[in-house]
């Protein structure tokens, strides 16, 4: 309980990755929380890479980890364009009223 | 040792709380508050565990451009007083399934954890080792802008790209809108900008005849 290993890091990042699962799934607001999901999970994924980096004694962990974060910042991005573009034609960004595609 | 797991416990607790708080609180604008202090806690414990660099990149990256831009989307598109919570409305089919899978999901994620092993040499195995006498970022630099300088650089092109592509999608031409044409501006020539005349002395100059 004291003594902080890689478990504690890999339980953390587990958690947080099991919140933004659920964040996707269980959300009835507007897509941009559905966005700040992806991100939470992106984030566990960094909590992974760098206690395995730091634990194992390899830099390489860490060289990934700046990768992930310019694809989720290009992410963001993106998915923020798409999201302006859709409340200007649609004047609403509400997970139900998202159904062009009948998914 | 106690002041670490001190620390450790303290700041994902607050990571943990945090990241809950994203999906469940009411307005959208106090889901990405607590994004930033989902991003802080976790920078903290990343400059914690000894890779400072990427704590800072977090913090700087994340809480400076990713969420303040979230934020700015959410004041821009007037979604805050979108007050609709979880488990209201019509009913979706997909409830259900999305829990049990998301549950399975942490379950095997903490079953891994808990039964997971060091390899006996994986230290020895890398050629990546860290180096103690220097700095993170020291280190960091020095294998980023040498082995992985291609991996840099598409990088950096994948950031030109999503740059290219926010600015197309959200690019609208209005109309009444006077502005500069270049094309115009340098396609016109001397013929139709310039007219010659002779001019007789002490009779003037007549033109539109």
């Amino acid at each position: 309980m004291i003594e902080i290993g890689l478990g504690h890091y890999l339980t953390l990042g587990a958690i947080i990755f099991f919140l933004g699962v659920i964040g996707i799934f269980l959300n009835r607001k507007n897509v941009i929380v559905i966005l700040m999901s992806v991100e939470l999970i992106l984030l566990s994924v960094n909590i992974n890479l760098i206690s395995f980096s730091i634990f194992s004694g390899d830099l390489l962990g860490q060289i990934f980890t700046m990768l992930i974060l310019t694809v989720a910042a290009a992410e963001a991005a993106i998915g923020l364009a798409i999201i302006v573009i859709f409340y200007r034609n649609k004047g609403s960004i509400r997970v139900e009223d998202i159904h062009e595609m009948k998914g | 040792m106690l002041a670490h797991a001190i620390f450790f416990y303290f700041f994902s607790i607050l990571a943990i709380f945090s990241a809950l708080m994203v999906i469940t609180s009411r307005s959208t604008v106090n889901s990405v508050f607590f994004l930033i202090l989902d991003f802080i806690s976790v920078g903290c414990l990343f400059i914690m565990v000894g890779a400072e660099f990427l704590g800072m990149i977090l913090l700087i990256v994340y809480v400076g451009a990713v969420a303040v831009l979230f934020l700015f989307v959410v004041m821009m598109l007037n979604v805050a007083q979108q007050k609709q919570s979880w488990f209201v409305g019509q009913k979706s089919t997909h409830i259900p399934s999305g829990l049990i899978v998301s549950v399975l999901i942490l379950l095997e994620l903490l079953v891994v954890v808990g039964g997971w092993k060091y390899k006996e040499n994986i230290v020895t195995s890398s050629n990546l080792v860290i180096d103690r006498t220097s700095t993170n970022t020291h280190s960091i630099g020095n294998v980023m802008y040498t082995d992985y300088i291609l991996y840099f650089q598409l990088s950096g092109v994948i950031l030109l790209l999503s740059m290219i592509g926010a600015i197309i999608l959200t690019y609208r031409k209005r109309e009444n809108v006077k502005t500069q044409s270049y094309l115009k501006q340098i396609s016109r020539d001397k013929s139709s900008a310039v007219m010659l005349k002779d001019i007789e002395f002490n009779k003037g100059v007549k033109i539109d005849d």
